[in-house]
C-alpha cells in the first residue's frame, strides 16, 4: 500500500489569536505551531496500515520552510519519507488553490498513491475544502470525516460521522480519506525516531517545477475583514442554596432570557 | 440566481437546507434576482412543494437511480450539471456531514471558489459577503469570492426560516449523464446512533460536562436534563471526551465542533480556551461551577456557584416544573 499523507502546520488550539489589522493577518508572534491535530490521526492511521498490510508512507506538506518541523515530526513517527511544497504565499483561505499544487504535486512529483490521507480539516482556516477538492480534481474518489477505515485489497471500507450517526462508504482505491479524532490514538515519536528523522532529507518541490501559472495560482478568495469577537460579558452569579439557585436560574431563562 | 442545494435524509429536507435556501430568497431579493432550490436524488419530485411553501418558484430536479444512495462524486456531477444549465451567481449549501463532504467538490469540478461554515451573508456594494469563523470561533474572516458561481456552506442553526409564502411552480428536470466509471465511492450504508440523540450542531439547547463530573457516570444526570429539554442535546469538553467518559461526536472546542445553540449550560467546565472558542457564539450560555473564578464564569450570561451533583439534578426538577406549566 501506497500512502500519501497530506499535513499542515497551524498554531495550537490553546493559542491566543491577536489580529494584524492593516493587512488583515493573523499576528504570529508568540503562536507556538504544532501538526495540525487531525492531521496527527492522518499520519498513525498510515503506519499502521503500512505495519499490518506493508507499503510506504509519504509525508507532504504545503507552505513556508517552517512547514518542515511538522515534516520531521512525521518523519520521527515513523513516516518514510517527506516532502515540502514550497509554497511563500500567506494564509488565502483558498481551498481550490491548495488543492490545486497537491494535485499536481500528485500528478507530477510524487507517482500518485493507492490512498491518499487528510486531517478531515486543518485547524485554523477551518475551510475542510482542500482533500474533497483535491479528490475530484485527481478523479477520486474519498470518504471524509472517517473514524474508521478497512483496506481489503483494492478496496476500502470507511466509516464516516455524520448528524446522528454513521455513514458506511465502499470505496475504490486508489481514494482520498480524511480522519476525524477516534479514528485512532496518535503514538509518541521515539528518541530513536527523533534523532534518525533529524538526518532525513527533506526534498523541496518548487511550485515553477508543477508548471503552475499565475492562473491556476490565484485565489478566488478576496479578504474583506478580520476580526476577533467582541468579548462576552459576565452576567448574574447566583450562589447559595443548591434548590434556590436553580429555581431563580429557571425563572431567568424563562422571563428574561425567554429560551424555555 | 442564487440557488441552495436541499439534502434529503429519511425522505425528508433537512431543516438546515430550508434555512440555507431562506437565506438564497433574502439575498437573492436584496440583489434583485430569483431564487431557486436545487434537488437531486432517485425519486426527489414530491418533495418540491417544501420550497414552493417558501416563496422558491424554481425547484430544479436531478433524478435517477444512480442518485439513490449518496455518493459525492455522482452528485457532484449533478450539481455542476445544474450550474451549467441555470447559471446561478451563488450555490448555497447547508454545512452539514453532507454539504461539507459535498460542495467543495462542486467547487473545484466548477472551479468556483467555497466560504465554508458561513455564519453571515451580506450584499455590500452589490455583491455578497460572506463572514465565517476561523480558529473555531477565535477570529471571524469576512470574504468575496471572485468566481463564477461563488459557492458557500451555511452553519445549521444561524440563518432564519423564511416565512412561509405559497407560491405555485412545477419542478424543473435537468437531465445529466453520470458515467459508471466516475463513481468509485458511495453510501452503502446509514448507521444511526441506536440513542437516536440529536447531534450538538443541530440542538437548540446543548448541556455539556467536563473535567469536573468526575467520571461516565455523572453524564447521566445531564442527559436526565438534556431529555426535559426541547432539541436540546449532551456535550463534553476535551478532558471529559479524552479521559473516555463520553464519545468524541460529543465533544465541543476546537478540535471538536463549534456549536451556537440558543442555550449552552457548561456543567462542570472550567472553559479552557479551545473549549470557549466552541462555544461562545452561543446565545445564551449558563456555568454551573464550583469555582467562581473559573474563565467559563466570564462568559455565562447565568452562572450558579455549586456542587454539579447538588444543582443539576435540583436543575432538572425545577425545569420540569416549569416546562409542565
Amino acid at each position: 500500500m501506497n500512502m500519501l499523507v497530506f499535513v499542515k502546520r497551524v498554531p495550537d488550539t490553546e493559542s491566543r489569536i491577536r489580529i494584524q489589522h492593516e493587512t488583515r493577518t493573523i499576528l504570529e508572534d508568540g503562536l507556538n505551531f504544532v501538526i495540525s491535530p487531525y492531521d496527527e490521526y492522518a499520519v498513525e492511521e498510515a503506519l499502521r496500515i503500512k505495519e499490518a498490510k506493508g507499503g510506504t508512507v509519504r509525508v507532504v506538506a504545503v507552505g513556508r520552510d517552517e512547514a518542515a518541523t511538522v515534516l520531521r515530526k512525521c518523519l520521527a513517527m515513523g513516516a518514510d519519507e517527506a516532502f515540502l511544497v514550497k509554497d511563500d504565499a500567506p494564509e488565502t483561505y483558498d481551498g481550490l488553490r491548495t488543492a490545486r499544487i497537491i494535485a499536481r504535486a500528485v500528478e507530477r512529483k510524487l507517482g500518485g498513491a493507492d490512498l491518499l490521507l487528510f486531517g478531515k480539516q486543518s485547524v485554523g482556516a477551518d475551510n475542510g475544502q482542500v482533500p474533497a477538492m483535491a479528490a475530484e480534481l485527481l478523479g477520486l474518489p474519498q470518504a471524509t470525516v472517517v473514524t474508521k477505515l478497512e483496506i481489503d485489497g483494492a478496496s476500502a471500507t470507511a466509516l464516516r460521522e455524520i448528524e446522528g450517526g454513521l455513514e458506511k462508504v465502499a470505496l475504490t482505491l486508489p481514494a482520498v480519506v480524511t480522519a476525524q479524532k477516534g479514528l485512532n490514538e496518535p503514538r509518541y515519536e521515539t528518541l530513536k525516531g527523533i534523532m534518525a528523522a533529524k538526518k532525513k532529507p527533506v526534498p523541496v518541490i518548487t511550485l515553477d517545477e508543477l508548471g503552475l501559472g499565475a492562473g491556476d495560482l490565484a485565489s478566488a478568495v478576496e479578504v474583506t475583514g478580520l476580526d476577533v469577537p467582541a468579548a462576552r460579558q459576565a452576567g448574574r452569579m447566583l450562589q447559595g442554596d443548591p434548590a434556590e439557585a436553580a429555581r431563580e436560574l429557571v425563572r431567568l431563562l424563562r422571563n428574561e432570557a425567554k429560551v424555555i | 440566481m442564487i440557488a441552495a442545494y436541499l439534502e434529503i435524509r429519511d425522505g425528508k429536507i433537512k431543516k438546515s437546507s430550508l434555512e440555507a435556501l431562506s437565506e438564497a430568497r433574502r439575498r437573492a431579493g436584496e440583489l434583485g434576482l430569483e431564487a431557486a432550490a436545487v434537488l437531486v436524488g432517485d425519486s426527489v419530485a414530491g418533495l418540491a412543494p417544501a420550497a414552493f411553501g417558501l416563496g422558491i418558484a424554481k425547484v430544479y430536479v436531478i433524478e435517477g437511480p444512480e442518485f439513490a444512495a449518496y455518493s459525492p462524486q455522482a452528485y457532484a456531477i449533478a450539481l455542476a450539471g445544474f450550474a451549467a444549465e441555470a447559471k446561478p451567481l451563488a450555490l448555497f449549501f447547508a454545512a452539514t456531514s453532507m454539504g461539507r463532504d459535498l460542495a467543495p467538490r462542486v467547487a473545484a469540478r466548477l472551479g468556483a471558489g467555497l466560504a465554508s461554515d458561513c455564519v453571515k451573508v451580506a450584499v455590500k456594494d452589490g455583491a455578497l459577503e460572506f463572514t465565517r469563523p476561523i480558529y473555531a470561533g477565535k477570529a471571524f474572516l469576512s470574504l468575496r469570492l471572485t468566481s463564477s458561481p461563488q459557492l458557500a456552506t451555511l452553519r445549521p442553526n444561524v440563518f432564519p426560516l423564511a416565512d412561509e409564502a405559497a407560491v405555485s411552480g412545477e419542478p424543473i428536470r435537468v437531465a445529466v449523464d453520470v458515467p459508471a466509471e466516475a463513481v468509485k465511492g458511495r453510501v452503502t450504508e446509514v448507521v444511526k446512533e441506536e440513542s437516536a440523540e440529536i447531534d450538538v450542531t443541530e440542538a437548540d439547547i446543548v448541556v455539556s460536562g467536563g473535567r469536573g463530573l468526575k467520571g461516565p457516570e455523572a453524564f447521566g444526570l445531564l442527559r436526565d436534563l438534556a431529555a426535559v429539554l426541547p432539541r436540546a442535546a449532551v456535550g463534553a469538553s476535551r478532558s471529559a471526551v479524552d479521559s473516555g467518559w463520553i464519545g468524541h461526536q460529543h465533544q465541543v472546542g476546537q478540535t471538536g465542533k463549534t456549536v451556537s445553540p440558543l442555550l449552552y449550560m457548561a456543567v462542570g467546565i472550567s472553559g479552557a480556551i479551545q473549549h470557549l472558542a466552541g462555544m461562545s457564539s452561543s446565545k445564551f450560555i449558563v456555568a454551573v461551577n464550583k469555582d467562581p473564578e473559573a474563565p467559563i464564569m466570564k462568559v455565562a450570561d447565568y452562572a450558579i456557584v455549586g456542587d454539579l451533583f447538588e444543582v443539576v439534578p435540583k436543575l432538572t426538577e425545577e425545569l420540569k416544573k416549569a416546562l409542565a406549566e
